[in-house]
C-alpha cells in the first residue's frame, strides 16, 4: 500500500497553548464580494486591498492609523448629554442613550485626542457612527470646542473626521445649535492662523455637512464616501426621479470642487504630513 | 373668505354673527349697537382664549397659515414701501426664495433679508415654497458682507420649511452654502437682528440666522426638524406629528426657556394673520429698540458676544 494512504503524521500535534486566536469575524467581504481575512484588513488600514472598499471604522482605528506608533492622549473623554428636552419618542432619550453607551463603550458620537503625525502635532476630533448614526448633539459640539481651545492652547492644527448621519434629533433645537456654535467656534481657531483639516468619510450628511465639515481650511475626503446636505433617499423623493449614479460620492464632491483631494486611507499618515509639512514651513 | 384652522371655528362663528349683525343693523337702520358690542367682546375674549392654550401642534399650524404675513409684506410695512430689493448671487442665479435689499426704517437704511413664501399656488411654486437653493444662501451672504462694508445693520425673516433637498442643490453644495453662511455670520461687523416669522425649519433656517438677537414671533416656530419628519423617523409613520412637536420644544416660549434664542415677539389675539397691521407694529417696535441697543456696542464686542452667545449653547454632563 503506497504511503499517500497511510497516515504518515500523528493527529494534530499543535498544543493547545500555541494555538492562534481565532477572534470573531475571521473573515470580511467587501461588498463586492472579495474576501479578505479580518488580520490583514487592519493592515491594510481597513481597506480592502482586491477593490479599495474602506470599512467604516471608528475613532480609536483612526487615532491608531494616524498617530505616530498609535499613541495619543485622549481630550474632554468624560463629556455626557444632558437630556435637557427630557425627550421621548417610542422610548425615552436617555435609555437609547444608556443603551447605546453599553453597546458601544463610548460616551457620545465624537473622541478628541492630541498627539504626533510624524513629529508634527496634532489635534483630531473624530466622529463615531456606532454611536446614534454619529448624530451630533450637545457633546459633539462641545468636544470640537474644547478640541479647538485646545488647540490654540497648544499652537496645533486641527483635524475633525466627520462620519455622521447629520443633526441628533432627540437633542432637537440644542442639536441644531451645534451647527452654529461649532461654525463660530471655527473663527476663532483661524483667528490664530492655525489649520483646520476637514477629513469627510462615509457617511457625512445633514447638519454635519452644512456646518464644521466643509469648512476646512482643506476639505478631503476618503474615495468613495457618502457625502451630501440631503440623504438620497429624499432627494429622490422630493425629485420624482432615480439619482444618477455616483451621485453625492466624496469623487461627485471633487468634481463638483467641494473637496481638495481625496486620500485613500492606506496613504493618510503620509499625506497628512505632507499637508501638516506645507502649513508648518 | 378667510381661512380658518380646525381649532378656529369658535371664532369664524362669531365673527359671522357679527358681520350679519352689523348687515341687519346696516339694513333696517334699527340700533343693534349693543348686541355688536357684546358680540366684539366674546370674539376678542374667544380669540384669546384659544390662542392663549394652543398646543405646539397647532402653533405649528398657525405659523404656516395661508393669510399669514410673509417675508415681502413686513419688509413693506416696516419700510414703508421705501425698498430696492437687489437680486442675484453673482455666480449661477436669483433664488426666488430668498428675496433681500436695503430698505428705509426708522430713517435709517437697513438690509432686509429674508426667505419668501408664495401667496397662491402659482407663486408658492415661483417662490419653491420658501426652500432655498445654495444660491439663495449666497446671495444672501452677498448681501450681508454688501451691509457690512457701508456699515447697514442687517434684519433677516426667516420663514421657511427647510433647505431644498434638490438634485442641483447637492451639486452646487447646499451642504457648503450654509455652513459658509453660519462662518461668516459670526464675523459681520453690523448689528445683526434675526427674527423668526412662521417656520424656522432647521439648516435652511439657520443659514441665515447667526444673529446678534434671535427673536421668535409668538406662533412660529424653529427645530431641527418639522414635526412631520420627525414623526416619520422617529415613530417610522406620519401620524404622531402632534406629540412630535411637543417633544421637539419648538415654540417661541420654550426656545426662550432653553436659551436657544434672546426674545419672543407677541402676536395680537388670533395670530398675526388676524391683524397684520398690530403684527408690524409690535416688530417695528422691538427692531428699533435692538438695533438702537446694538448700535451702541463697538463691532468687536459686538462680535465677540455673539460668538460668546452661540458657543454657550448645549447641555453636557461632566462627572
Amino acid at each position: 500500500m503506497s504511503s499517500w494512504f497511510r497516515r504518515m503524521k500523528k493527529g494534530i500535534t499543535t498544543p493547545t497553548k500555541e494555538k492562534k486566536e481565532t477572534p470573531d469575524g475571521l473573515w470580511f467581504k467587501s461588498p463586492e464580494g472579495n474576501i479578505i481575512e479580518t488580520s490583514e484588513l487592519r493592515e491594510n488600514n481597513y481597506v480592502v486591498p482586491a477593490d479599495g472598499y474602506h470599512k467604516r471604522i471608528g475613532s480609536e482605528e483612526y487615532f491608531s492609523i494616524i498617530y505616530d506608533e498609535g499613541k495619543y492622549t485622549e481630550l474632554f473623554a468624560n463629556l455626557e448629554s444632558g437630556d435637557p428636552l427630557k425627550f421621548e419618542d417610542t422610548k425615552k432619550y436617555t435609555e437609547r442613550y444608556k443603551s447605546s453607551q453599553k453597546k458601544t463603550g463610548m460616551k457620545d458620537a465624537l473622541r478628541s485626542a492630541y498627539g504626533e503625525v510624524e513629529g508634527l502635532p496634532l489635534v483630531i476630533a473624530c466622529m463615531d457612527f456606532n454611536f446614534i448614526g454619529g448624530s451630533m448633539g450637545s457633546v459633539v459640539g462641545e468636544k470640537i470646542a474644547r478640541s479647538i481651545d485646545y488647540a490654540i492652547e497648544k499652537k496645533a492644527p486641527l483635524m475633525i473626521i466627520s462620519k455622521s448621519g447629520g443633526a441628533r434629533m432627540m437633542e432637537a433645537a440644542f442639536s441644531l445649535m451645534q451647527m452654529a456654535k461649532t461654525s463660530a467656534k471655527l473663527t476663532q481657531l483661524a483667528k490664530h492662523k492655525l489649520p483646520y483639516i476637514s477629513y469627510l468619510t462615509d457617511p457625512t450628511t445633514g447638519g454635519v455637512t452644512a456646518s464644521f465639515a466643509m469648512l476646512g481650511d482643506v476639505n478631503l475626503a476618503e474615495p468613495g464616501a457618502l457625502i451630501g446636505f440631503a440623504g438620497p433617499r429624499v432627494i429622490k423623493e422630493t425629485i420624482g426621479k432615480d439619482l444618477p449614479e455616483g451621485f453625492q460620492t466624496s469623487e461627485f464632491l471633487l468634481e463638483h470642487g467641494f473637496i481638495d483631494y481625496i486620500i485613500d486611507r492606506r496613504e493618510i499618515r503620509e499625506q497628512l504630513s505632507q499637508l501638516l509639512r506645507m502649513f508648518k514651513n | 373668505m378667510p381661512t380658518y384652522l380646525d381649532f378656529e371655528q369658535p371664532i369664524a362663528e362669531l365673527e359671522e354673527q357679527l358681520s350679519k349683525a352689523e348687515e341687519i343693523a346696516e339694513k333696517s337702520k334699527v340700533d343693534a349697537s349693543s348686541t355688536i358690542d357684546e358680540l366684539k367682546k366674546k370674539l376678542t375674549d374667544t380669540k384669546k382664549e384659544i390662542y392663549n392654550g394652543l398646543t405646539p401642534w397647532q402653533r405649528v399650524m398657525v405659523s404656516r397659515h395661508p393669510e399669514r404675513p410673509y417675508t415681502l409684506d413686513y419688509i413693506n410695512a416696516l419700510t414703508e414701501g421705501d425698498f430696492i430689493e437687489l437680486h442675484g448671487d453673482r455666480n449661477v442665479k436669483d433664488d426666488k426664495a430668498i428675496v433681500g435689499g436695503f430698505g428705509t426704517f426708522n430713517g435709517q437704511t437697513v438690509m432686509f433679508i429674508g426667505h419668501q413664501k408664495g401667496i397662491n399656488t402659482k407663486m408658492r411654486q415661483y417662490r419653491n415654497f420658501g426652500m432655498a437653493n445654495p444660491e439663495g444662501y449666497r446671495k444672501a451672504l452677498r448681501l450681508m458682507k454688501l451691509a457690512e462694508k457701508f456699515n447697514k445693520p442687517i434684519v433677516t425673516l426667516i420663514d421657511t420649511p427647510g433647505a431644498y433637498p434638490g438634485l442641483e442643490a447637492e451639486e452646487r453644495g447646499q451642504g457648503e452654502a450654509i455652513a459658509k453662511n453660519l462662518y461668516e455670520m459670526t464675523l459681520l461687523k453690523v448689528p445683526v437682528i434675526c427674527v423668526i416669522i412662521g417656520e424656522g425649519a432647521s439648516g435652511g433656517a439657520l443659514g441665515i440666522g447667526i444673529g446678534d438677537r434671535v427673536l421668535m414671533l409668538e406662533n412660529s416656530w424653529y427645530s431641527v426638524i418639522s414635526p412631520e419628519n420627525c414623526s416619520a423617523i422617529l415613530w417610522r409613520t406620519w401620524d404622531y406629528k402632534e406629540q412630535a412637536a411637543s417633544a421637539l420644544k419648538l415654540t417661541a416660549k420654550d426656545m426662550l426657556k432653553n436659551g436657544l434664542i434672546d426674545g419672543v415677539i407677541k402676536e395680537p389675539a388670533g395670530g398675526a394673520h388676524s391683524n397684520r397691521e398690530e403684527t408690524y407694529k409690535r416688530v417695528r417696535k422691538e427692531l428699533i429698540k435692538q438695533i438702537e441697543t446694538l448700535s451702541e456696542l463697538d463691532n468687536d464686542t459686538r462680535v465677540e458676544e455673539r460668538i460668546n452667545k452661540f458657543c454657550s449653547m448645549g447641555v453636557v454632563l461632566e462627572d
